[in-house]
């Protein structure tokens, strides 16, 4: 084993996960989010047409290859006439990727708050949205932390794939290494162990965040 | 009793009077006629209490009066406003046109709304926020909806928590209190609201018996400060010396009512005789 090309590598692999690979996926987890929240509503709407969309959705995101969606972006849309830059293309690919994993979480978080939590807050006088926003979320906050960290964590190896489009992101880096030192069984070995480390200090953040949520609640 | 005795000054505005009159109300759901022409009247500073069978309707009834169920039909009128006309207003709400429709449907809202700000609700199971301190579920209403400054809604809160024996539970979490205090948070977050009409819906009924004394003293002593409240209960004792009038409720319509020493000790009509006497010896 090539000790001195481990040594020397070492810094540009971590360089680029905590360049690459981590802002690309709390960027896209970030919006994600944001996308899976408007998805699910969508989805609890009393409107037939609003639900539809919402349904039809996450079984488009689900039902189809992320590798398919990422080149559908990169190479399909070029063709016609739209041509996005590897990051930002990157993040719209794996935000709308996670809006529709994370849409059917928070959808079945916000269902698992009980009936009565809505009416309090509409008899202290709330509008729907208000106890959504006051009531609801937070309490559903707290039963998808670990299925949305299971997903947060899917992410940061998925962002893997943004180096088949070009992005520069760990992956990348170690390709570039173990192409120029042929040294591919040593190089992306440690790529896998620095991912695995990522990972398992976000499983640490998942149990500490989980404890923080848990507080009040009865055990 | 001096007023540094009161538990909460019920909010300013005339003291007699009638506050809500109810005439009519229909609700069904599905094909389940629920509740089928329900009259109501309610005085200031009166407690109406609302006994009967399980599935009467005495629960939706109740929650007409908040806003969170909207009846078929019916009038129901609160002093001060709102004036619903419940039949005017699904008729509008199911007209063909869209813009029909639409008007209806704001309406509808805004007549559930205003008859929400009007009452609160204690719940059967208490219903507080479970990610929110005693003193956090309590303001959540006066400073969220009713914009009264945090300190003010602090203070108040804080006096209310004393008056029911809970000063020293201000900064806890609901599952760390008992049932019975629970029910009482859930009492002081309803009056935080300062409404003309207090709503319980079998407030002691989820409790432990040696838990249910502590909640009906309390509203006990609400009822003697002056507050409108009407009350679903089984508490049969509790009706009786509290409340001012009774109402049997059976098969969705109001079989009987009375003040409660002729409805407990020499009921009219045979149902109200068979239904008490089934709670009061529930062995024979
Ligand atoms: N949201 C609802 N959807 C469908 N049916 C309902 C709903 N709410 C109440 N009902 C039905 O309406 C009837 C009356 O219910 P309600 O809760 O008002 O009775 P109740 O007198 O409060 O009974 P209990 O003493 O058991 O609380 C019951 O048959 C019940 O199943
Ligand atoms: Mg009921």
């Amino acid at each position: 084993m090539d000790w001195q090309l481990i040594a020397d590598s070492f810094w540009p692999l971590l360089r680029g996960g905590l360049t690459g690979t981590i802002p690309l996926a709390l960027a896209s987890f970030a919006i994600g989010l944001v996308l899976a929240l408007l998805i699910a509503l969508l989805r609890l709407s009393p409107n037939r047409v609003l639900s539809w969309v919402g349904r039809a959705y996450v079984s488009l995101i689900r039902g189809t290859p992320l590798l398919v969606q990422l080149f559908v972006i990169f190479y399909g849309m070029p063709s016609i006439g739209i041509r996005l830059d590897p990051w930002p293309g990157a993040i719209i690919v794996f935000s709308m990727n996670v809006g529709g994993y994370a849409a059917e979480i928070v959808r079945a978080a916000i269902l698992s708050v009980p009936k009565g939590q809505w009416e309090a807050g509409w008899t202290v006088g709330m509008s729907p949205a208000r106890s959504l926003r006051r009531i609801i979320l937070p309490q559903a906050a707290r039963v998808s932390v670990p299925p949305l960290s299971n997903t947060f964590i899917s992410l940061v190896k998925d962002t893997s794939l943004a180096s088949l489009v070009l992005v520069t992101e760990m992956f990348r880096k170690a390709e570039e290494i173990a192409t120029f030192s042929s040294e591919f069984m040593t190089i992306y070995m440690e790529a896998a162990l620095i991912y695995w480390m990522f990972c398992t200090v976000l499983s640490a953040g998942q149990d500490a965040l989980e404890k923080r949520l848990d507080r009040y609640v009865a055990h | 009793m001096s007023p540094t005795d009161r538990i909460a000054v019920p909010p300013p505005g005339p003291r007699s009077g009638t506050l809500l009159t109810a005439r009519g109300i229909q609700k069904s759901f599905g094909a389940n006629h629920v509740l089928r022409g329900v009259d109501l009247e309610v005085r200031r500073g009166e407690v109406v209490a609302l006994i009967g069978p399980s599935g009467s309707g005495k629960t939706t009834v109740l929650r007409s009066l908040n806003g969170l169920e909207t009846p078929d039909a019916g009038l129901l009128d609160l002093d001060g406003g709102p004036v619903v006309d419940f039949g005017a207003q699904a008729a509008a709400v199911g007209t063909r046109s869209w813009a029909g429709r639409r008007a209806g449907a704001r309406l509808a809202k805004l007549n559930r709304a205003a008859l929400r700000d009007r009452s609160a609700m204690v719940f059967q199971h208490h219903n507080l926020f479970p990610h929110r301190t005693v003193l956090e579920n309590v303001i959540e209403g006066p400073t969220q909806v009713q914009q009264i400054p945090r300190e003010t809604a602090i203070g108040e809160a804080e006096g209310l928590l004393a008056r029911v024996g809970l000063a020293d539970k201000r900064d806890a979490y609901p599952h760390e209190l008992s049932g019975g205090q629970q029910q009482r948070v859930g009492i002081v977050r309803a009056l935080a609201l300062q409404p003309d009409l207090l709503l319980f819906d079998e407030p002691t009924s989820a409790l432990d018996p040696e838990l249910v004394g502590e909640v009906l003293t309390v509203m006990k002593e609400l009822a003697d400060e002056g507050w409108t409240m009407v009350v679903v209960t089984h508490e049969l004792q509790f009706a009786r010396q509290v409340a001012t009038e009774v109402l049997f409720l059976d098969g969705g319509v109001v079989v009987e009512r009375g003040a409660p020493a002729q409805i407990f000790s020499n009921p009219a009509e045979e149902r109200t005789r068979r239904f008490l006497d089934r709670i009061l010896h529930p062995l024979d």
